[in-house]
C-alpha cells in the first residue's frame, strides 16, 4: 500500500491522461460514427461502399496495429507534425487512432439503432416531404440514437480500457506508469495491480451505471 | 439491407441528381487518394525497395510466417482456455449455491473491468515476485487473453443457456437427470450453439488482443511485421499494410464462417 500512497500524485497524473484520451476519442468517434452510419445509408453507392471498406478494415485490425501505425507511419514515417511539444504531438496521435478505430463501432451500433426504427417513421417523414438528409436527421437518427445508448455506453467503457494500449505511441498513460512502478517496487506487485485496476474500475462503473439508466430514460416508447 | 425506406425512389431529375452526386464523391474519395499519394511519395513511400520485400520468400520465412504462427498460437491457446474458463464461469454463475456464485461473478465481473494489458503487465513483470520464476512473454499474453476473453466468455454463455425455453430444463429433471447433467448434456451445448456467432466474434477479439503479446516483446505477426520486417528495410508502412491485410483476411473469413453457424 506504501508505493500507491507515497505515488498518488504521479498515479492521478497517468489517469488524468486516461481520461482525457478517452473524452477526446470519445467525442471524435461520435461525431465520425454517425458520419459513417449515414453514409452506410445513403442513397448514393460510392458513398456506402466507401463507409463499409472503412469498417470493415477498421474493425478487422488490432487497435496495437492501427496505434502504430498513426505513430511510426503518420508520425514518424510521413513526418506528420500536429503540435512542436512531442507529448501533445503523441497526444494527438494517439487520439487519430483511437478514434479511426472506435468510430467503426460506434457506426455499427447506429446501424443497428437505426434498423430498429420502424419503416413508417421514414415513410411518414418522406409523406411529409423531407428529403433523405432531413429524414436521417429529425426522425430516424435521433430515434436511433435512443435505441443504442446502451451499446454506446459498452464502446465508451472499451474505449476507455482501450487508451492503454496509447503507450505504444509514447502517451504516458495509467498502463505506463503501473509497469513503471511494478518495476520500482517489486515487492509490492499485487498492491499496485489491485489499485490500478480499482482506477479503471472506478472510471467504467459509473459510466455502465450512466448509460444503463438513460437507456431505459431514452428508450423510445413503441 | 437496404434502408431504401429512407428515401424515394428517384426520378427522372432525381437520377440525374445522383449521378451528378455520384461522381463528385467520386472525386473526393479520389482527391484524398491523391493527397495520400502525394504525401507517401514526397515520403517516398512508394520506392521499389520498400515494397518489394514483402514479395521475398526469405522475408515471409524470417519474419511474416513466425509471426503469423506466434499469432495464431497465442489465439489458439487463448480460446482453448478462455473457453474451458468461460464454461466453468457461466456454470459456476448460474449455481443454486450462493457460496459459488456470488465469487464467480465477482471474478468474470473484475475480469471485464480491467485492461487486458493491465493483466500482461501484472503476469509478466510479476511473476516472480509472486511464484518466483519469471513466466515467458506467451505464457503472460495467454494469461490476459484467457481471463479477460474467458469472461466475456462466460456472460455470452450464461445470456445463451438463460435464452433457452424453460421446458428444455424441466424435461431433463423429469427424466431424471441431475443438476450437472441437466447443466452438462442439455443446456450448455445448446448454450453453446445458439450463441455460436457472438462466440466467434470474441475469438475475433481475442485475435486481434494477441496483437498487445509486441509490448511484452512476444514474437507474434504485427511485431514481427513492423519490428522486424521494417528494421531491415526501413519500410513501417507497406509493412503495416500488409499485416493489417492479413488480420483482415483471417478475421472477415472467421466472420463467414461465424454466420454461416449462425444461420445452420
Amino acid at each position: 500500500m506504501e508505493a500507491l500512497l507515497f505515488e498518488r500524485d504521479t498515479i492521478l497524473v497517468a489517469f488524468w491522461m486516461t481520461v482525457r484520451l478517452t473524452a477526446v476519442s470519445a467525442l471524435g468517434s461520435l461525431v465520425l460514427g454517425t458520419v459513417l452510419a449515414a453514409m452506410r445509408v445513403a442513397p448514393l453507392a460510392s458513398l456506402r461502399g466507401a463507409a463499409n471498406v472503412y469498417v470493415s478494415v477498421a474493425r478487422n485490425t488490432p487497435l496495437t496495429l492501427v496505434l502504430l501505425f498513426t505513430g511510426l507511419g503518420i508520425g514518424a514515417n510521413l513526418g506528420v507534425e500536429l503540435s512542436d511539444d512531442i507529448a501533445t504531438n503523441n497526444f494527438w496521435l494517439a487520439v487519430i487512432g483511437l478514434t479511426a478505430y472506435t468510430s467503426a463501432f460506434v457506426c455499427e451500433a447506429l446501424r443497428s439503432g437505426l434498423n430498429t426504427v420502424p419503416v413508417g417513421q421514414a415513410e411518414a417523414a418522406r409523406s411529409l416531404g423531407l428529403g433523405f438528409v432531413k429524414t436521417l436527421r429529425l426522425i430516424t437518427l435521433p430515434q436511433a440514437f435512443r435505441a443504442v445508448v446502451a451499446p454506446l455506453g459498452s464502446i465508451l467503457i472499451a474505449l476507455t480500457k482501450n487508451t492503454t494500449i496509447a503507450l505504444v505511441v509514447g502517451v504516458s498513460e495509467a498502463s505506463v506508469r503501473m509497469r513503471e512502478m511494478i518495476e520500482t517496487y517489486g515487492d509490492q506487485v499485487i498492491e499496485i495491480f489491485l489499485g490500478f485496476a480499482a482506477g479503471f474500475v472506478l472510471l467504467c462503473l459509473p459510466m455502465g451505471l450512466l448509460f444503463g439508466w438513460l437507456s431505459k430514460r431514452m428508450a423510445v416508447a413503441r | 439491407m437496404s434502408y431504401a425506406n429512407l428515401y424515394e425512389a428517384p426520378g427522372p431529375r432525381g437520377i440525374r441528381r445522383n449521378r451528378v452526386l455520384a461522381a463528385v464523391v467520386a472525386l473526393a474519395l479520389l482527391a484524398i487518394a491523391y493527397v495520400v499519394y502525394v504525401r507517401f511519395d514526397q515520403k517516398e513511400q512508394w520506392a521499389a525497395e520498400k515494397w518489394l520485400p514483402l514479395l521475398r520468400g526469405d522475408v515471409w520465412a524470417t519474419f511474416i510466417l513466425p509471426g503469423l504462427a506466434g499469432t495464431l498460437g497465442a489465439a489458439v491457446a487463448g480460446v482453448v482456455l478462455a473457453g474451458l474458463f468461460g464454461l466453468v464461469f457461466a456454470t459456476a454463475r448460474m449455481s443454486d449455491h450462493r457460496w459459488i456464485r456470488v465469487p464467480a461473478a465477482m471474478v468474470v465481473e473484475f475480469f471485464r473491468a480491467v485492461p487486458l494489458l493491465l493483466l500482461i503487465f501484472f503476469a509478466f513483470f510479476g511473476s516472480f515476485v509472486l511464484i518466483g520464476v519469471n513466466i515467458s512473454a506467451f505464457a503472460a499474453v495467454v494469461f490476459g487473453l484467457t481471463l479477460y476473453n474467458g469472461s466475456v466468455i462466460a456472460e455470452i454463455i450464461r445470456a445463451g443457456v438463460q435464452s433457452l425455453p424453460k421446458g428444455q430444463r424441466e424435461a431433463a429433471y423429469a427424466v431424471g437427470m441431475r443438476k450437472g447433467q441437466v447443466m452438462r448434456l442439455v443446456l450448455l451445448p445448446q448454450a453453446v450453439r445458439a450463441m455460436m456467432p457472438a462466440l466467434v466474434s470474441q475469438f475475433i477479439v481475442l485475435l486481434k488482443d494477441s496483437a498487445l503479446g509486441l509490448i511484452v516483446g512476444y514474437d507474434e505477426l504485427v511485431d514481427r511485421g513492423l519490428n522486424g520486417i521494417a528494421a531491415n528495410f526501413s519500410n513501417v508502412i507497406p509493412a503495416a499494410i500488409l499485416i493489417a491485410a492479413i488480420f483482415i483476411l483471417i478475421n472477415l473469413s472467421l466472420d463467414r464462417l461465424a454466420h454461416r453457424l449462425g444461420a445452420a
